[in-house]
């Protein structure tokens, strides 16, 4: 009898949710809040650079040539010297992937734990939680943070304010870090290989794989693949302006796989060869959608219409409440000097800041339709796209 | 002798030219835009029908239809000038039939007579001499270079009939016929374009920076944006390298892509084309020799193990195209194949 209510209670919990600040740009309102408890937590304001696109004014838009760290007094009092380093790597995309970001902030916050002592007359459950929201801002104003960080802030959070007030220090911090490294080895390695178990039973010997970009869970797949010596070639599909395939096909190629390499553009030139597709995701949305780099519907759309499957790889941890139905309200837009180039000697578009009606749009994510997918793997089993709300109700009522 | 003089200066000028031809296609994209190599064809013709010696239709026939056979053998992606080459083997047909007297309108009927009695046209052999035939074809071909030079600005004519004020329009890498067209219709209405940049080359930018220096609002994106943003996308307008016979497009790498993403959201697709770039091929599926698999070292500058594809058309098939924008007009895909049988001889499909 009690159950039912329980559960009703904890879906209206998760339905009210105010919107994150990071698509309301356009709202002077809300970028003026911002600035103030920034100001409070001693974090500097990062200011958009550039004409941004009139569709995507929701959007903050930030250059690489001048991080945040610049602004930032040295030594910082305020933030945790791990976490600026942290935030300097994300803006300048030395770390990159949703993998690769959750696992640096995790390795980040286990250092900040280490370092940490709890002032008198303050609680260890609440003081640090509080410690934490100032690097968590600065974090994202040096780049918004991935659905991934998001989880696992939530997780580390949750943690945290679940430490017994009796606990003595050392051992409560002891219990955290090992709490942290448990998350890691369970939501991402572990969950690495049971996907690659899984994937690779989908994997035949002649297949033709094709790949987009880098995902280091589709390559982790691959690679295992040919140690199991199944006989593969793949196709990696890069785009401008990130050109991440190039990591891919670098890895790929060290371990021995054949390898073809082919820009997006030449997507219906190369897929009459391709037998099976992979996709990497960032997130995967309640409403089924699968918010991944852009170019990635793309593929999904001409893969769907040559009939070639497309299988989307993705941990249940990147799995998230949101929903979403097209690749504008909720986005990232990257630095635009990005899309710049020289070829022959000449960059057309060097000084396009100086046209007033000429803009820039280098967007990092886009949203690819259940339809289009035909398999999503999990550490779970192999689920379709629609069941995305039944994995995230089963992992609420886990915890 | 003057006589052997101008044939050395003919045969100069046709071995420059092919010369050009082949130079042009090895080169990182082409050199020239489709008008202009349309127009040089042309006047190369013409040069051969007043220089080359010969008696008889056929004969001029037979010069040109091997001369056209090495142009197209020089540079085999360059399809305006096999056009060429067949519009003027059609313009001798018809002055060649006018001149015997017999109206060209009962030859080109398709009519079930026709086929039935299809033994007798073979007869003809274009072997009469007429005295004022050179000057009738010469003249033929100058209406002829009037209608080349005048194809950009009759397209652009149509704009304002296609664009409304504050649309989003699409387009991709460079087409000097769109550019001309949306500059056209930017005059009048206030619209939006949006560019995809078409790698590895980027074209895209320089169309983005002229159009934005008419004032025009222009937005540059990636090739992998192309779908994220369709869905705020009214009108798909781009142009092309060739029209097939079926309706089909041979157009820049990345098109089809493009085609598929606008029938998803139901967007039209309009191409900018005039009628020298209507091919009288039919391909059904891209096969390699459709492509010119460029040297990709814009694309990748490391490994040698791998295999590197950049293919620089792309096939896109009738059924996702909306409408041909061309010099004479509008026209649907399904109806492509009846203005080519009033381009092109049917026997002249195969130089």
């Amino acid at each position: 009898r009690g159950v039912p209510y329980q559960t009703v209670t904890l879906i209206h919990q998760s339905m009210v949710k105010r919107l994150p600040e990071h698509v309301q740009v356009d709202d002077p309102a809300v970028v003026k809040r911002l600035a103030k408890k920034l100001e409070r937590q001693q974090i500097p304001l990062r200011s958009d650079y550039g004409y941004k696109v009139s569709l995507f004014s929701h959007l903050h838009q930030y250059s690489r040539k001048a991080p945040l760290t610049q602004l930032l007094s040295i030594p910082s009092t305020v933030i945790h010297p791990s976490i600026v380093r942290l935030g300097l790597q994300y803006s300048q995309g030395i770390v990159a992937g949703s993998n690769a970001r959750s696992v640096a902030l995790l390795h980040a916050f286990k250092q900040v734990i280490r370092d940490y002592t709890t002032p008198p007359n303050e609680e260890l459950s609440r003081d640090l939680v509080n410690k934490l929201k100032p690097y968590i801002s600065f974090l994202n104003q040096c780049r918004p943070l991935s659905a991934s960080m998001g989880n696992a802030i939530k997780y580390i959070k949750k943690e945290i304010s679940n430490i017994p007030s009796q606990c003595k220090e050392e051992e409560a911090k002891t219990k955290l870090l090992t709490c942290i490294d448990r998350y890691i080895e369970e939501k991402i390695v572990l969950a690495a290989k049971a996907i690659s178990k899984y994937a690779i039973e989908k994997i035949s010997d002649g297949d033709v794989i094709l790949v987009y970009g880098y995902s280091s869970l589709v390559n982790n797949i691959l690679c295992e693949a040919f140690e199991k010596s199944r006989k593969f070639r793949v196709i990696v599909v890069d785009s401008r302006p990130r050109l991440e395939g190039r990591e891919a096909l670098r890895r790929l190629v060290q371990r021995g796989i054949s390898c073809t390499y082919v820009l997006i553009s030449a997507l219906s030139y190369i897929l009459p060869e391709v037998s099976k597709v992979f996709l990497g995701a960032h997130a995967l949305l309640a409403n089924g959608y699968v918010m991944s780099r852009v170019g990635t519907s793309q593929i999904a759309l001409v893969a769907r219409t040559y009939n070639v499957p497309v299988l989307v790889c993705c941990e249940t941890y990147k799995f998230c409440e949101r929903v979403q139905t097209d690749s504008f309200v909720s986005n990232e837009l990257d630095d635009p000097d990005d899309l710049m180039v020289t070829r022959k000697g000449k960059t057309q578009l060097e000084n396009w800041q100086d046209v007033s009606s000429l803009g820039l749009l280098n967007l990092v994510y886009d949203v690819t339709p259940p339809d289009f997918v035909d398999l999503v793997i999990t550490d779970l089993g192999m689920i379709p796209c629609t069941s995305v709300p039944v994995v995230l109700r089963v992992k609420n009522l886990d915890q | 002798m003057p006589g052997a003089d101008k044939e050395t200066d003919l045969t100069e000028r046709i071995e420059a030219f092919l010369a050009d031809l082949k130079r042009g296609g090895s080169g990182t994209g082409p050199l020239r835009g489709s008008g202009e190599m349309a127009r040089e064809t042309t006047y190369l013709l013409r040069r051969i029908t007043a220089q080359a010696r010969w008696s008889s239709a056929g004969d001029l026939m037979e010069i040109i239809r091997n001369e056209g056979r090495r142009m197209t053998a020089a540079q085999p992606s360059e399809t305006t000038v096999g056009n060429m080459v067949r519009r003027v083997l059609k313009i001798i047909r018809e002055e060649y039939a006018r001149s015997r007297g017999s109206s060209e309108e009962t030859e080109q009927q398709e009519s079930l007579h026709k086929l039935l009695t299809a033994g007798e046209l073979s007869e003809e052999t274009f072997r009469e001499h007429f005295v004022h035939l050179k000057a009738n074809v010469i003249e033929a071909i100058n209406e002829l270079l009037t209608e080349l030079d005048g194809t950009t600005d009759n397209i652009a004519m149509q704009a304002l009939e296609h664009i409304h004020s504050n649309e989003v329009i699409m387009t991709v890498g460079r087409s000097r016929t769109v550019e001309a067209f949306l500059k056209d219709a930017a005059r009048k209405r206030k619209f939006h374009v949006i560019v995809a940049e078409c790698a590895p080359f980027c074209q895209g930018h320089e169309m983005a920076t002229g159009l934005s220096k008419v004032g025009i609002e222009t937005t540059v994106i990636a090739d992998a944006a192309i779908f994220a943003v369709m869905s705020r996308v009214n009108k798909v307008i781009i142009g092309t390298q060739t029209v097939l016979a079926n309706g089909g497009l041979r157009a820049v790498n990345g098109t089809h892509s493009v085609a598929l993403a606008a029938r998803h959201h139901s967007t039209p697709l309009i191409i900018c084309a005039p009628m020298f770039k209507l091919s009288p091929q039919v391909f059904t599926t891209c096969s390699l020799s459709l492509n010119d698999v460029n040297s990709c070292f814009p694309v990748l500058k490391i490994l040698s193990k791998v295999n590197v594809h950049c293919p620089v058309f792309d096939y896109v098939p009738p059924e996702l195209i909306t409408l041909f924008i061309s010099n004479i007009g509008g026209n649907a895909p399904s109806y492509i194949y009846r203005l080519m049988s009033e381009l092109y001889h049917p026997e002249d499909h195969k130089l």
